[in-house]
C-alpha cells in the first residue's frame, strides 16, 4: 500500500465514527424499555369514574405512537374550535383536555412523559404554556 | 481532406443526440474523423513490436490474434500503476459538471465527447473485467464486453480529446480525462494503432533531436536565416551559439519556433531578448525539442524523449535551462520531468537571472525556467529598454494555453510582459480564460489536417470568445505561448475569425525592445511596415545606420558585455 | 430507469413483505449484516485505490502559480503547503468548492450568427450541498436511537433541525431539504437532455434507493407512525448483540430499516464510494510545487533515450561540414578509413 501515513489513518477514522454506537454502547447494562409510572385504582375524570389501570382513552400502543398527534389535535379543537368532547375509537367520550384528562391519570412529568423522551431525546414544548405536573396537579382544580 | 463548409454551414450541421443509448451507437469511421495511422516502420523503429498495417475505415484492423489478452492485461497493469485510473473509474457519479465544459462536446454536440461518456467508454470495458457488479449483471451495472467496434471507438474519440484538463476543473472529484486519453492512447498502442501526426514527430525527435525531424546543419542554417531576418529589421547581426559547451544557460524551445511562420517571429525575440542583454547561453541541435508529442500517447515514450534535455544540459555543462514559449512542454517539465529523470545532473543548479539576481525558486527541482517568467522578472527590474508605442497598431488579447494554465499556473507572468509591450490588451470574457481556458482545438497531436471538421469544431468555442472581444474592441491580435497554438490558432482564426493574428509573445516583446546600436524600426518582426515607426534618430546616433550596415554592429556590443 | 424502479420496488416488497408474514426476525439482523459489509467493503475498496501509487504529480491547477515574488500566487487553487492542500481538500470535501465554479454553456444566436454564451450555474452545487448536509444531519439525528444517554451536542442539532415548531410531531427541516435535494438531482437528470443521456440504472437506483430511505422514514414520523421507544429498545439491542425483539414494531419500520440495509451493503460496490474517492483523487490532493520539489515515481522505468553520441554518429559530417562542435572529429576521407568501416 502507498500513501500508508494518510491512508491508515483515513480508514482509521472512518471506521471509527462508523462503529461508534459499538464501542459507546460496550459494557453499558441492557437498554430496556422506560418504566412510566402508570396510575392504578379508580380516578374520576369528568364527572365519571374510570378505572386508570385498565386502559387509556386510547389504546396503549396506539398512543405510544401517537399521543403528539391526539395532544395537538386537542389543542386545536379546545382552544381554536372549542370543540371539548373527544369521541374515542371505541365511543366512549372525553373531555378534550390535557389537565382535566390525561394528568388526571398521568400526574407527574418526571415519572411519566420524561421517561421515554429524555432517553429518546424528544423535547416538547407542552410546558411552554402548561404549568409543569409534578404529581399534584389535582390540587390546581 | 474533405473540403470544409463556411462557418454557418458547419454550426447548422450540428447534430441531434442519437435516439438509442450510446451504448447501442457505434462508433462511424468515416473520411474527415480520424487521424491518419502511424506507419509500421515508425512504430517498430520506437520499439513498438505490435505495429501493423491497416487502415481506419477497414472492417478489420488487423489486430493481433490475442489483442483482448493484450487488452485485459494492459489495463491490469496501468491499473495497478495508476492510482488516478481506478480512482477515475470508480467514483463518476454522472453528475455532468463536465459536459458543457469540453470544447469538443461544445462543437459537435455529439454526447461522446462529453468528458462523463468519453471515460465511460473506457469505464464500461473496466466495469466488465473488473468489478463484480460488472460481470455479474452486465449492461445493467453499465458494463460491456471488449470488442472490436469498441477498439475502433476508442481510436475515434480518445484522439478527439486534446487533453486540456479543463474538465477535470469543474469534476468535484478532480477525474482528468488527459489521463485517461493518455492511457487509453497507450493501450492501443500496443496493439500497434497509433495516429502518424503524432509518431512521426515522435520518431523524428529521437533520432534528430526535433519533431520535424531538422537535421543540425539544417538546424544552424535555418537559424542563420532568421538571423538575417533579425538585421534586416534591426541592423543587428546575431551569431547564436550551438552545441557550445561552458555556457551558464541551455535554452530549448519547441522547434515548431526556428520552422514555422508565426512561431519564427517568437524565436527571433528571443534571439534578439538574449542578444541585448549578452545572455550567456546556448542552442542545442542535439536537444532541439521543447515539446514532446511522446506524452499526448506514452508516459515511456514521454520520458525517452524528456531524457535528452538533461543529457545535454550535462554535456555542455549548463547551469540551468531556459524553455521557450510552449503549451505541453510545460506540462511535461512541470509536473513530470522531474520524475522521469530523478535527480539532476551535478552540474545543474538552482536558476538565478544573472541579470537581476532573481532566485527562481519554484524551479529548484527542475532547474528549469519559463521564458515568460524570466522575461516577466527582467520587466519588473525595468532591465528593458521598451517602446510600446510600435505595438499600438495592436489591440491584443491573451490566450491561456491548456498546459501551461492548468499544468502549471502560468497566468499573471505572460501578462505582465504583455502589458508592458503592448498598450492595448483586452481581455476575452471571463469563463473563458485564465484556469478556464478553451483550448485551440487541436492540442495533443490532433491539428493534423485530415479531421479539420473536428478541429475547427472543437476550435469552436476559443474562437467563440475571440469574436466577441474582436466585435466589441475591435481586438485584431491573439497573443498565447504556447507552439501548438501558433501553429493550429492561424487556420482556427482564418476560419472563424479571419481579422485576428496569432503570435507568440515574444513576437511582441521583439517589436517593443529597444537595442542596443539598432536601427530605427521601420517594420515589425514580420516584416511589414509599422503604423507607427520610430522617429529619425536626433544627431549623436546618426552614425549607427552606418555601423550597422557594415555588419559590425555587434562588435562594441559584446566587449560591452566582457 | 425502470430497471432501477423495479429493483426499488423490490426491495420495498421485500421490507413490506417480510414484516407481514413474520420474517421481522430476518429483517432485523439485517442492518448488522449490511453495516459490516459497508465497512469492510469500504475500507477494502480505499485500500484496492490504496494499492496503486500515485507515479506523477499531476494536481490540476486552478490558479496562478508560485513564482516570482511579486506574482500574489492563488493558495487554494494552486497550493504549495501541506497546509495549502489540506485547504483546498476541506474545502472541497465540506463546501464542494469545484462544483461552485460550475458554468452552463449554451449555444444562441446573436445577430443571427450562432454563438455560445456561459454563464454561472450553481444549482447542482445548491441542490448537492442541501442533499449531502440534510443527510449529514440526519444521520448524526439518529445517533439518539443509538447511544445511551444522548449526548447533548446531538440534542442541540435535533432542537435546531425543528426549531420552525410546525407539526407534530416537530417537524426537521432536513426532511424537507433531502428530500428537495434529491428531488431536484432526480429531476435533472430526467429533463436535462444530457443527463438522461448519461445515466445509467445505477444513477437511477441510487436516487430512488436514497429517495426511499429518506421517504420511509418520513411516512415513519409523520404519518404511520411507531412507537419510538420500541424502536430504541431495538436498535440498542443490535449495538450490544443481544437479543432483540421486534414486537410493536410496524412494518414500516422494517422497510426503512431494509431500505437503509440496503444502501449500506449496495455503498461500498457503487459510486457512492465518492465518498472515499474525493480524498483520493491526485488531482485535487497534490502539491503544486513539481518544479520545486520532486515526486517519486515507485516505479520509474530506467531510461532509455537516443544519446548524444549516437546522434553524433549518426550527424558527425554534417556537423563537421557546418561547423558545429564535436565531441569527436570525423574520420578524416582516407581511403584506409572507409576500408575499414566496410
Amino acid at each position: 500500500m502507498y500513501n500508508a501515513k494518510y491512508v491508515i489513518p483515513g480508514l482509521a477514522v472512518f471506521v471509527g465514527i462508523f462503529t461508534m454506537p459499538f464501542w459507546l454502547n460496550f459494557g453499558s447494562e441492557e437498554y430496556r424499555y422506560p418504566e412510566v409510572a402508570l396510575p392504578k385504582g379508580q380516578i374520576v375524570i369528568d364527572g365519571q369514574s374510570v378505572d386508570a389501570g385498565a386502559a387509556c382513552i386510547e389504546p396503549k400502543e396506539w398512543m405510544r405512537a401517537n399521543h403528539m398527534s391526539l395532544l395537538i389535535e386537542w389543542r386545536d379543537q379546545a382552544l381554536r374550535n372549542e370543540k371539548r368532547v373527544y369521541v374515542a375509537s371505541d365511543g366512549r367520550k372525553w373531555e378534550t383536555s390535557l389537565q382535566n384528562t390525561c394528568m388526571a391519570c398521568h400526574g407527574d412529568k418526571e415519572a411519566f412523559c420524561d421517561k421515554c423522551h429524555d432517553t429518546n431525546s424528544v423535547n416538547p414544548y407542552c410546558w411552554d404554556c402548561h404549568v409543569i405536573p409534578q404529581g399534584n396537579n389535582h390540587e390546581f382544580e | 481532406m474533405p473540403k470544409m463548409p463556411t462557418p454557418a454551414e458547419l454550426l447548422a450541421a450540428t447534430p441531434a443526440f442519437p435516439a438509442k443509448g450510446w451504448m447501442d451507437v457505434k462508433s462511424e469511421i468515416r473520411p474527415g474523423n480520424y487521424c491518419y495511422p502511424a506507419k509500421p516502420d515508425t512504430l517498430l523503429g520506437l520499439g513498438f513490436k505490435r505495429a501493423h498495417a491497416w487502415a481506419p475505415e477497414d472492417q478489420d484492423w488487423n489486430l493481433p490474434a490475442n489483442w483482448e489478452d493484450i487488452m485485459y492485461n494492459a489495463l491490469k497493469e496501468r491499473l495497478d500503476k495508476h492510482r488516478s485510473l481506478k480512482v477515475f473509474m470508480d467514483v463518476c457519479v454522472r453528475c455532468g459538471a463536465c459536459a458543457d465544459k469540453c470544447h469538443f462536446f461544445l462543437g459537435t454536440n455529439d454526447p461522446k465527447n462529453m468528458p462523463v461518456l468519453r471515460a465511460e467508454l473506457l469505464r464500461s470495458v473496466y466495469r466488465k473485467d473488473f468489478t463484480l457488479a460488472g460481470r455479474l449483471l452486465g449492461k445493467v451495472a453499465g458494463a460491456r464486453r471488449l470488442d472490436a467496434g469498441i477498439i475502433k471507438e476508442w481510436y475515434s474519440y480518445f484522439y478527439q480529446c486534446s487533453e486540456c484538463r479543463r474538465c477535470s476543473l469543474y469534476c468535484p472529484y478532480g477525474i482528468d480525462t488527459a489521463e485517461l486519453t493518455v492511457l487509453v492512447r497507450e493501450m492501443l498502442l500496443e496493439l500497434g494503432l497509433a495516429s502518424n501526426w503524432i509518431m512521426d514527430p515522435v520518431s523524428n525527435c529521437n533520432r534528430t533531436g526535433n519533431h520535424l525531424g531538422i537535421q543540425p546543419h539544417a538546424m544552424k542554417e535555418i537559424v542563420e536565416f532568421l538571423c538575417d531576418d533579425i538585421e534586416t529589421i534591426t541592423g543587428i547581426r546575431i551569431d547564436p551559439p550551438f552545441n557550445e559547451k561552458g555556457h551558464e544557460i541551455l535554452f530549448i524551445t519547441p522547434s515548431g519556433d526556428y520552422f514555422a511562420d508565426p512561431g519564427i517571429y517568437t524565436f527571433m525575440g528571443y534571439l534578439m531578448l538574449f542578444h541585448e542583454l549578452g545572455l550567456d547561453y546556448t542552442l542545442s541541435t542535439y536537444a532541439s525539442e521543447g515539446g514532446n508529442f511522446g506524452s499526448f500517447v506514452s508516459f515511456d515514450v514521454a520520458k525517452k524523449l524528456n531524457a535528452k534535455m538533461y543529457a545535454e544540459a550535462e554535456r555542455l555543462g549548463s547551469k540551468w535551462i531556459l524553455g521557450g514559449e510552449c503549451g505541453h512542454m510545460w506540462r511535461v517539465v512541470n509536473q513530470y520531468m522531474a520524475t522521469y529523470n530523478g535527480p539532476t545532473p551535478p552540474n545543474l543548479e538552482q536558476p538565478v537571472s544573472p541579470i537581476t539576481g532573481t532566485v527562481f525558486k519554484n524551479a529548484a527541482a527542475t532547474k528549469m525556467v519559463h521564458i515568460a517568467e524570466f522575461t516577466a522578472d527582467l520587466i519588473h527590474h525595468d532591465k528593458l529598454n521598451l517602446r510600446p508605442e510600435r505595438n499600438n497598431h495592436i489591440i491584443t488579447t491573451w490566450h491561456d494555453s491548456c498546459n501551461p494554465a492548468r499544468g502549471m499556473g502560468l497566468l499573471e507572468e505572460p501578462r505582465a510582459v504583455l502589458r508592458a509591450v503592448c498598450n492595448n490588451f483586452v481581455e476575452m470574457p471571463e469563463h473563458t480564460i485564465r484556469e478556464e481556458t478553451f483550448c485551440c482545438g487541436s492540442g495533443s497531436g490532433l491539428n493534423t489536417e485530415e479531421i479539420m471538421d473536428i478541429r475547427m469544431r472543437g476550435g469552436f468555442p476559443r474562437a467563440n470568445a475571440l469574436r466577441y472581444v474582436a466585435d466589441k474592441h475591435n481586438v485584431n491580435w491573439m497573443a498565447c505561448v504556447c507552439a501548438l497554438d501558433r501553429a493550429a490558432l492561424p487556420p482556427l482564426t482564418e476560419y472563424w475569425v479571419p481579422e485576428v493574428t496569432v503570435s507568440g509573445l515574444h513576437e511582441l516583446v521583439a517589436n517593443a525592445l529597444v537595442m542596443k546600436g539598432e536601427i530605427p524600426r521601420t517594420m515589425d518582426m514580420r516584416q511589414e511596415d509599422l503604423p507607427f515607426p520610430d522617429p529619425e534618430p536626433e544627431e549623436p546616433e546618426t552614425q549607427e545606420p552606418e555601423e550597422i550596415g557594415t555588419g559590425a554592429a555587434t562588435e562594441p556590443k559584446s566587449e560591452e558585455d566582457a | 430507469m425502470t430497471i432501477a424502479l423495479v429493483a426499488t420496488l423490490l426491495i420495498l416488497i421485500v421490507g413490506w413483505g417480510g414484516s407481514m408474514i413474520g420474517l421481522q426476525g430476518v429483517l432485523g439482523a439485517l442492518p448488522l449484516a449490511a453495516l459490516a459489509v459497508f465497512i469492510v467493503g469500504f475500507v477494502w475498496r480505499v485500500v484496492y485505490w490504496a494499492k496503486s501509487p500515485v507515479p506523477f504529480a499531476i494536481p490540476t491547477v486552478g490558479g496562478q502559480q508560485r513564482s516570482l515574488d511579486w506574482i500574489k500566487p492563488s493558495r487554494l487553487d494552486a497550493p504549495w503547503t501541506t497546509a495549502a492542500v489540506v485547504g483546498r481538500m476541506a474545502l472541497e470535501v465540506l463546501t464542494f468548492r469545484s462544483l461552485f465554479r460550475n458554468t452552463a454553456a449554451e449555444r444562441t444566436t446573436i445577430n443571427g450568427v450562432p454563438r455560445l454564451t456561459y454563464y454561472s450555474s450553481k444549482w447542482l452545487w445548491v441542490f448537492a450541498l442541501l442533499f449531502h448536509y440534510s443527510m449529514l444531519v440526519i444521520v448524526v439525528r439518529h445517533a439518539r436511537f443509538f447511544l445511551e444517554p444522548v449526548p447533548v451536542c446531538i440534542q442541540v442539532i435535533e432542537f435546531l433541525d425543528g426549531v420552525m415548531q410546525v407539526g407534530h410531531p416537530r417537524f426537521y427541516l432536513t426532511d424537507a431539504f433531502i428530500l428537495a435535494g434529491l428531488g431536484f438531482l432526480f429531476l435533472r437528470r430526467l429533463y436535462t437532455e444530457k443527463l438522461r443521456y448519461i445515466s445509467q440504472p445505477a444513477d437511477w437506483f441510487a436516487l430512488f434507493l436514497l429517495i426511499c430511505v429518506a421517504g420511509s422514514g418520513i411516512c415513519m414520523r409523520y404519518v404511520d407512525k411507531v412507537d419510538i421507544a420500541q424502536a430504541k429498545v431495538f436498535i440498542m439491542g443490535l449495538f450490544t448483540f443481544s437479543s432483540v425483539s421486534t414486537e410493536g414494531l410496524s412494518p414500516i419500520f422494517f422497510i426503512h430499516l431494509t431500505f437503509v440495509s440496503v444502501l449500506l451493503a449496495y455503498f461500498p460496490f457503487s459510486k457512492l464510494m465518492h465518498m472515499g474517492g474525493v480524498f483520493m483523487s491526485p488531482t485535487r490532493n497534490m502539491k503544486v510545487n513539481t518544479r520545486e520539489e520532486r515526486h517519486v515515481n515507485p516505479w520509474n522505468p530506467p531510461k532509455k533515450f537516443h544519446t548524444y553520441a549516437e546522434y553524433e554518429d549518426d550527424f558527425r559530417d554534417a556537423m563537421a561540414e557546418a561547423g558545429l562542435p564535436l565531441e569527436k572529429q570525423p574520420e578524416p576521407a582516407t581511403e584506409t578509413g572507409n576500408g575499414a568501416g566496410a
